[in-house]
This record gives C-alpha cells, sequence and structure tokens, in this order.
C-alpha cells in the first residue's frame, strides 16, 4: 500500500512566492492576536491560585460567580472542567506590593472562596488546588523565555556545523515561524498558556527542525548526484522525494497526539492542541518555508560539494 | 549480507531481557500497607515492637496480609484500604513515641525482583495525589535576628569584663557601641576581636566620642543562612513526622527555597496547617516599671492604652495583656533541649529546657540581675505573639531550667514540641501550593495509560497495513522502545507525571520517525532498481544520517526544558529526553536486528514484503 505515488517531480519553488506570501499573511496575523489580545496565561506564569472543585450532583458555575460575587470576590473565573461535576475557580493575584502579605491574602481567600462554594453546595469538595506566588510566576516566565532561546541558539549551532548557516537560519526562521502561529492561534481563542503548552511548543520546536533537516539532507545529497541541475531543480526534486515520508510521519505522529487529545483528559487538552497545530505547520512551513528562505539567502552548490578543496586551501598557507 | 556479529545479537538480547525484569514490576497492583518507622534514623523497628504490634492487630479482628522488617521500619499489608485505616488506629495506639506510622501503598512486586532493585515507577504528586509546597525562606529575616543576637552577646561580653560603655545599639545590619574613655574603646576592641571572631570591627571617631562598628563578615553570613536554611528543613521534618507519612521529601531548593513533597496525605488543610506553623520563640524581660502588681493583671491598665516606650504589648495565652521589654534576652535557636516533666517539689507539669553554652551564659546573667522579676517566653508566628508564659525568677539559673505554672501535663508536652521543634531558624512563606486529591491521582493515570495504549494501537495498525512485514518490524522495535523508557524511567526512579506520560505517548509518536525513514528508504532503493538485500543495506545505512540529525535537534530541545523547567514540565523533560535515546536505539539496532533475522544471510531474496514497489513498472508497461 502506498499512498502517494508520486511519478514526476513536483515544481515546488515555482509557487515559492505563493507560500511565502501565505506565510506572511499567517504570521502577520498571529502577531497581531499577539499584540492586540495577548496570550491568556495560566496562573503557573501569573501568580495566583486554582481551585478544582467536584460536586455530588452537575455543578452550577452561574451560581457559584453569584454567590461568589455577593461574598465580595472580584475578578474570579468559574469554569466547566471535565466532567459536569467538576468546576475550576480561578483567583487572580491580589495586588499588593508586598509579597509577603500578598501571599498570606492569597492563602485566605482560597479558605474563603471554599466556604462560599459550600453555601452553593454542601457536596462542594476539593479535588485539586494550585496556589503560585507572584515571584514565582515571574521566574516561571522568565525560564520559560530562556529555554525558547537556548533552543532556537543550539538549534542553528548544530545546524550551522552540520550543514551550514544559510540552511540553519533558514531551518530556525521557520520553524520560529510555526512557534509564533502556535502563539497566535492560542491568542486568538483565548486558550490558557500554560506550563505544559510551552513544554509542547518546545518539543515541536525539536521536532519540526526534523523535516528541514531531512530536506536539506536531500538537498545535499542532491547536490552531488545531480551535477547539472539547477538549485530550484535540486530543492524541487529533494521536497518532492521527501515529502511521502514528511506526511506519513507526521501522522503517525500526529495519531499519538489525537489518542492524547481525546483520552488524555482536561489537563492534556491544551497540550494536545498546541502539538496539533504545530505538527500541521510543522509540515507546511519545514517544507515549503525553509527551501526557499534558503535559495533566498543564497544557499549554492558550493556550499556542498567542494568542503575538502576548501579544507586544503585552509591549511596551505 | 545483512547478518549481524553474534555479539550484536547478544546486546540486543540483553538489553530486552534487563528491560523486561525492570519493567515488569510496573505490573503488579499496590497494595495498601501500615509502615512503622523511627522518628528519627537512629531509631529502630525491633522485632520484639513488631510482634507486639502483629499481635495487637490480630486482636483486634483484622487480618493481616504479610508483615515485613527490613531497613529499621516495619510494614504490614493488608488486603483493602478500610482494613489498612481500621489497622493504622490500632498500631497508632500502641506505638511507643518516637514512632511515625504512616499509610502508604507498596507494590506486590515478588520478593526476587526487588532483590534485583526492581521498583515500579516512582509517581508524581499528580499521579499519586499529595501536596507540594514551596517555601521562601525569608533571610532578611534571619539576618536581622542574628544582629539581635550580636547586639545582646556584645552586652553581656562588656558587662561581664566590666567595660564601661555609653551606648549599644543596632543601626540595620551593624552594631554600634560608643565610648566616652578610648581606653575603654581599646579594651572592647581587644576583648570583641578575640571572643567573636564572627564580627569585623571598625573604629568610628566623631567628635568627643569613639565608637566601634561591628559587621558580621560575609562568610558568616552566608553560612549562618545556610545553616537557617537546614535547622528549618530539620524542623520541617520534625513537623512531618507528626503527619505520618510515608516517603515525605524535604529539600533545599537554590540558595534559599524549601521543597515539601507529601504524598498521598489524606487531609492537605492539616498538612498545610502544621508546616505553615512559623513559629519561633523569643525570651524577654517583662516591663516591671509598669506593672501593677503580682499576678495576671499587671498589666490591665494598658489593655487599651498604647505600649510605653521601649516596650512592646502583647496577650498571653489566657488574654490577659503584658508588656514586654523591647530588648531580646534569647530566641528559639538557642534551645538545644526541651522536654515536659514533673516538677520535683510541688509535681506539677513542667517543661525542662536546656540551653546552649551562649544562651546559657546569657540567661545566667539576666537571671542574677533579675531576680524575682517575670521573664515572658513568647511564641512568635507571622502576624501574631502570644506570650506563652511568663514567670517569676525564683533563683539564678543557666544553661538548665524549668518552665513551670504551666496548665496541665498535655499543654507542658505541646509547650516542649513547639519549644523543641516549632522553632524555626527563619520565617517562611508558602509561595506556591499544589494539592492534588488521590481520586484524581488515579483518574490520571487513567487517563494517561489510555492515551498511550489507543495511540500505539492506531498506530501499529497503520504501519502494519502500509508496510506489510517491515510494518510488523517496525511494530516490534517500537514496542521494544516503550519496554526500554519503561525499564529506564523504573530503573532511574525519575518522577513520573502526567506531562510525563504525554512524553511517552509523543516520544513513540516520534519514535516511528525513523522507523518511516528506514522504511521510505528501502522502498526508494528497491525501486531505484536495487536487489532486496542490497537496498536493506543502503536503506539502513542512508537513513542513519537523517535519523541522527533529527534526534539531535529534539535532544536539544528536551535539554533546554529539563535545564529551564520546573514542576511538571521538568517531568516532561525527562521523559522527552530519555524517549529519544532509547529510540535511536530501538530503531537502528533492534528493528534492523529483526530485518537481519529474518533476512540475513538468505543467497537469494526474491521479494521483501515493504507494501507494493512495482506500482511505477506497471505504469511504464502499460
Amino acid at each position: 500500500m502506498e499512498f502517494f505515488k508520486i511519478r514526476r517531480t513536483i515544481p515546488f519553488m515555482r509557487h515559492a512566492l505563493v507560500f511565502n506570501v501565505i506565510s506572511l499573511i499567517t504570521f502577520v496575523l498571529a502577531v497581531g492576536f499577539l499584540a492586540v489580545r495577548g496570550l491568556h496565561f495560566s496562573i503557573e506564569f501569573t501568580g495566583g491560585t486554582v481551585m478544582e472543585v467536584t460536586h455530588d450532583k452537575p455543578a452550577q458555575p452561574d451560581k457559584i460567580r453569584e454567590a461568589l460575587g455577593a461574598a465580595g470576590f472580584k475578578d474570579i473565573n468559574v469554569l466547566k472542567f471535565g466532567s459536569s461535576q467538576d468546576v475550576l475557580i480561578r483567583l487572580p493575584l491580589k495586588a499588593n506590593p508586598d509579597p509577603k502579605i500578598q501571599n498570606e491574602e492569597m492563602q485566605k481567600q482560597s479558605v474563603a472562596a471554599m466556604a462560599v462554594l459550600r453555601t452553593v453546595d454542601a457536596s462542594a469538595k476539593i479535588v485539586r488546588t494550585e496556589f503560585v506566588g507572584g515571584q514565582v510566576g515571574k521566574e516561571l516566565a522568565t525560564d520559560g523565555a530562556l529555554a525558547l532561546l537556548v533552543v532556537c541558539l543550539g538549534i542553528m549551532v548544530y545546524l550551522a556545523f552540520r550543514f551550514e548557516w544559510r540552511f540553519a537560519v533558514a531551518t530556525i526562521i521557520a520553524n520560529l515561524h510555526d512557534v509564533v502561529i502556535i502563539l497566535g492561534v492560542f491568542a486568538a481563542f483565548q486558550w490558557e498558556f500554560s506550563l505544559p503548552v510551552l513544554a509542547a511548543v518546545l518539543a515541536i520546536l525539536g521536532y519540526s527542525v526534523n523535516e528541514s533537516v531531512v530536506v536539506f539532507d536531500r538537498v545535499r545529497e542532491n547536490f552531488r548526484k545531480m551535477r547539472r541541475a539547477s538549485v530550484d531543480e535540486i530543492m524541487d526534486a529533494s521536497i518532492t522525494g521527501t515529502i511521502s515520508r514528511t506526511i506519513i510521519t507526521h501522522g503517525s505522529t500526529q495519531m499519538m497526539v489525537l489518542s492524547i487529545l481525546f483520552f488524555g483528559g482536561a489537563s492534556l487538552y491544551f497540550f494536545a492542541l498546541a502539538l496539533t497545530i504545530g505538527i500541521c505547520f510543522g509540515i507546511y512551513s519545514s517544507v515549503l518555508v525553509a527551501a526557499p528562505l534558503a535559495k533566498y539567502l543564497g544557499a549554492s552548490r558550493e556550499d556542498f560539494v567542494k568542503p575538502e578543496k576548501k579544507a586544503v586551501e585552509h591549511a596551505l598557507p | 549480507m545483512n547478518k549481524y556479529p553474534v555479539w550484536k545479537y547478544v546486546i540486543i538480547a540483553i538489553a530486552l531481557v534487563v528491560s523486561l525484569v525492570y519493567a515488569s514490576p510496573n505490573l503488579f497492583v499496590e497494595v495498601p500497607v501500615v509502615q512503622v518507622s523511627g522518628a528519627r534514623a537512629s531509631v529502630k523497628v525491633e522485632p520484639a515492637l513488631q510482634s507486639e504490634l502483629e499481635a495487637a492487630v490480630k486482636g483486634a479482628g483484622i487480618a493481616i496480609a504479610g508483615v515485613e522488617v527490613a531497613e529499621g521500619h516495619a510494614t504490614f499489608r493488608f488486603a483493602d484500604t478500610d482494613t489498612q485505616i481500621k489497622a493504622r488506629d490500632v498500631i497508632q495506639s500502641k506505638v511507643p513515641a518516637g514512632y511515625v506510622v504512616a499509610l502508604n501503598l507498596q507494590s506486590a512486586t515478588p520478593k526476587w525482583l526487588q532483590a534485583l532493585g526492581a521498583k515500579p515507577m516512582y509517581l508524581g504528586l499528580d499521579l499519586r495525589g499529595g501536596v507540594h509546597f514551596l517555601l521562601q525562606v525569608d533571610m532578611k529575616a534571619a539576618a536581622n535576628k542574628s544582629v539581635e543576637r550580636y547586639v545582646s552577646d556584645v552586652r553581656s561580653l562588656l558587662r561581664d569584663k566590666k567595660i564601661y560603655y555609653s551606648g549599644l545599639a543596632r543601626e540595620g545590619d551593624r552594631v554600634v557601641v560608643r565610648f566616652r574613655e578610648s581606653d575603654q574603646r581599646v579594651a572592647a576592641q581587644k576583648l570583641i576581636e578575640k571572643e567573636m571572631p564572627d564580627l569585623a570591627l571598625r573604629e568610628q571617631v566623631a567628635g568627643e566620642e569613639a565608637a566601634i562598628v561591628a559587621t558580621i563578615k560575609p562568610e558568616i553570613v552566608k553560612k549562618e543562612q545556610e545553616l537557617a536554611l537546614q535547622q528549618n528543613i530539620q524542623t520541617l521534618r520534625n513537623r512531618v513526622n507528626e503527619l505520618g507519612v510515608a516517603e515525605p521529601i524535604i529539600q533545599q531548593q537554590g540558595g534559599d527555597r524549601i521543597v515539601v513533597q507529601l504524598a498521598g496525605v489524606q487531609d492537605p488543610g492539616r498538612a498545610k496547617e502544621i508546616l505553615g506553623r512559623t513559629a519561633t520563640l523569643e525570651v524577654r524581660m517583662v516591663s516591671e516599671e509598669h506593672s501593677a502588681g503580682p499576678g495576671q493583671n499587671a498589666f490591665a491598665a494598658y489593655k487599651d492604652q498604647p505600649a510605653p516606650f521601649g516596650t512592646d504589648k502583647y496577650l498571653d495565652s489566657e488574654g490577659n495583656t503584658v508588656l514586654v521589654k523591647k530588648t531580646l534576652v534569647i530566641t528559639g535557636d538557642r534551645i538545644k533541649d526541651a522536654q515536659p516533666g514533673f516538677d520535683q517539689r510541688d509535681g506539677g507539669p513542667v517543661v525542662s529546657m536546656a540551653l546552649d553554652d551562649s544562651g546559657g551564659r546569657i540567661m545566667r546573667q539576666t537571671t542574677r540581675e533579675n531576680l524575682k522579676k517575670r521573664m515572658g517566653m513568647m511564641l512568635v508566628e507571622r502576624n501574631s505573639t502570644v506570650v506563652l508564659t511568663w514567670p517569676v525568677i525564683q533563683e539564678e539559673f543557666g544553661n538548665r531550667f524549668q518552665i513551670s505554672g504551666i496548665g496541665d501535663v498535655q499543654e507542658a508536652r505541646n509547650l516542649a514540641l513547639l519549644l523543641r521543634a516549632g522553632a524555626l531558624a527563619a520565617p517562611m512563606d508558602i509561595i506556591e501550593e499544589r494539592t492534588v486529591g488521590p481520586s484524581l491521582g488515579a483518574e490520571n493515570i487513567a487517563k494517561g495509560f489510555k492515551s498511550v495504549v489507543y495511540g500505539f494501537v492506531a498506530i501499529a495498525i497503520f504501519m502494519i497495513i502500509y508496510y506489510s512485514l517491515f510494518g510488523v518490524i517496525s511494530v516490534g522495535a517500537l514496542a521494544s522502545n516503550l519496554l526500554f523508557l519503561v525499564a529506564l524511567l523504573s530503573m532511574l526512579q525519575a518522577t513520573l507525571t502526567l506531562p510525563g506520560i504525554a512524553a511517552i505517548a509523543l516520544a513513540l509518536g516520534m519514535a516511528i520517525d525513523a522507523n518511516v525513514l528506514i522504511n521510505e528508504r528501502i522502498r526508494e532503493e528497491l525501486r531505484a532498481g536495487m536487489s532486496p538485500q542490497m537496498a536493506i543495506q543502503v536503506g539502513y545505512e542512508r537513513a542513519f544520517d537523517t535519523i541522527f540529525d533529527s534526534n539531535i535537534t529534539t535532544l536539544i530541545a528536551g535539554l533546554a526544558l529539563l535545564a529551564f523547567g520546573s514542576g511538571p514540565v521538568r517531568g516532561f523533560a525527562v521523559v522527552h529526553c530519555l524517549g529519544i535515546l532509547t529510540s535511536i536505539f530501538s530503531a537502528v539496532m533492534v528493528s534492523r536486528g529483526i530485518v537481519n533475522l529474518i533476512y540475513g544471510g538468505r543467497k537469494k531474496v526474491a521479494k521483501v514484503y515493504i507494501g507494493n514497489t512495482e506500482w511505477h513498472k506497471k505504469d511504464a508497461t502499460a
């Protein structure tokens, strides 16, 4: 059985401009959403309290919201979570310049909120709570940004060493474009951006670089094999030669991710969603964005075919 | 062609067998147990105690499924959690002081596996249920307190040696001693230099007055902070022992933080209450000059009045107003021991205290100078200070003394515990807290397990349909990958979290990439007209470079996550990185091994079962 019976080389590069325009539009849209709406950060980054509360009967988020509002709680977020009996309550961090007093107030607040919940439904029971102090949240946010930076740098250094800088730059731009799009989608729908989602984004970054690597591996091979072909022809041949594998591997990874999405429960939902977006855009960008970018940056046969000669030249003086 | 030397098969076989052995404990169900262990490492459960407890449990009509004594603690196994809890109550009532009784779950792994060190994967809090606290130690408060202590140490030292000073005060983090006469200053400087090498001294002359400015040496400050942290950890450990938690984790994190993880705690609220008690002890003199006389109502007049200059106003445990001087006599970190007991004269409950040498010296001097005056022992918590007791000093005493005037025996016991274990070197704040109920943990395991299984099955079906025999081989390699990963996680006892299970699923999803790469390459070579044996050989060789490259980049991402991630993300990163390593081995070594077993060494291979690769020929002839 074979899905892709590709008989001739597909002229991807002829349409490079179209792909680039599509990328640019989605990219600009994503940046726009990020700028206008911003990410909906989970309390891990912002600080605050989350309580998962279960009831014997189906929960009534509206009533809970009302009761909490009447008890003087502000900016409270009450959501259904998982089954109908469960609600998720978010208490934002209280503004207070002194982190110590802030922490204490938050502790008191969650106890008070629970008391209110019991008045709405006596069967209310805490399943899970999470409290993150303001200072910890800030650290997590910086650590996350730092991790992203290190991943980008590490991958670039490796690719520059393994191939050459044009490919490294092309790859990282193509994949950062994926990351921005994932973030853009999360901003557009105001999905919660939590630590697992960050992990998914970084994992996807490492994973989709694979595709570019596979294509560029083939490009290198073809530069050596197809002596007379133009850069465009070589890129086309390389992409055509690998596209079937790309789709199949991404497809199988996606099967796993779908399994997490459907069976992994509410706490892994956004993690799996981020992976799904990442995998879909990963196919597109690493194949159809990275290759044209490398060409624009001036990748040529000389970069690959005569490395030995260069080494000799260096050794001469 | 396509033959592996024997040693490669041996490596694969050993890897598989070892993994099978170490992964197998995960298959055994966990049984409820009650563990009895010594509160301190030196206290061990002796066989006599174990058989006594066993008899007691049996006497209460509770069936025991098994008993073990190992490494100084006894483990009683039970059929279900109901009997476990009943038995816990029985054991709790029989166990002498100094032992901790805890509920736990233990894998029913057979003895011979345990002897090999095989254990099931270590589950994180989100899978087992429990509480996690991150506590920030207030180092500034610790530093302030230590400056205060030096102020009182310098004071008692100068008084002891009869050196006269005109002023002694704390200014920020410095101790400033002023002198009218310069010979006194010189003498004082010599004395302090000799007796307190932890202080860095500096002279300061302003007009008529000469002064010594003492600061604590930076390396001492650092050492004291470390000590404060260690003492707080020890205090937390003592408190956790009260809770009866099976395997508490209490660790330092960074320079000023402590992580506490208590898995399987039934009542997170109580854990928080006990851990959160940030009590320290302070001893200060009662301000007798404002007192209206002896008795409880000495300071009743100040009930609604502000505290006079130089004093602080607090309530005692019965609600009476007490005025104490601002000057500290000693703090709780001078206490070496506190034990409940009985007064030898009137038989009333007392707490016998033991102080360290420096504390004893200060106490001796203070009590000598303040006979028949009252001394306040205060428990300082975050926002509230309670005067535990304010007895009259009957006689001079040093580093051993008794606190009397305590209500009853129970109160004496509580007070001793608070004085002994309740003293934190520095106050702490909970800056991160996570509690997960036990039912949610079980639910998370089930969900994670389902995701892995269904995902695996879907990929397996697809691979077998798409690549026929080579698909089967790929699925075999993928299964071995899962086995290696689980075995590694069990061996390393790395914490498995829900994101960690997601990482297992993702690792499998990504690992199949390598097999697809190989299979596609072989197909391509076959299409190009290579002989089957050649195609297999070349397919594996060419695919290897790509597999290596792509895994390296994924590994970079994984390592960065490991370095910067915390909590759940760390759990993800560990599995992610390990998954990459096992997938390289299984995709390259194991799948090649199977292929070689099937095709290797055959003279003639007519067909490679890797799906149809002949379609383009038909096209050409058509």
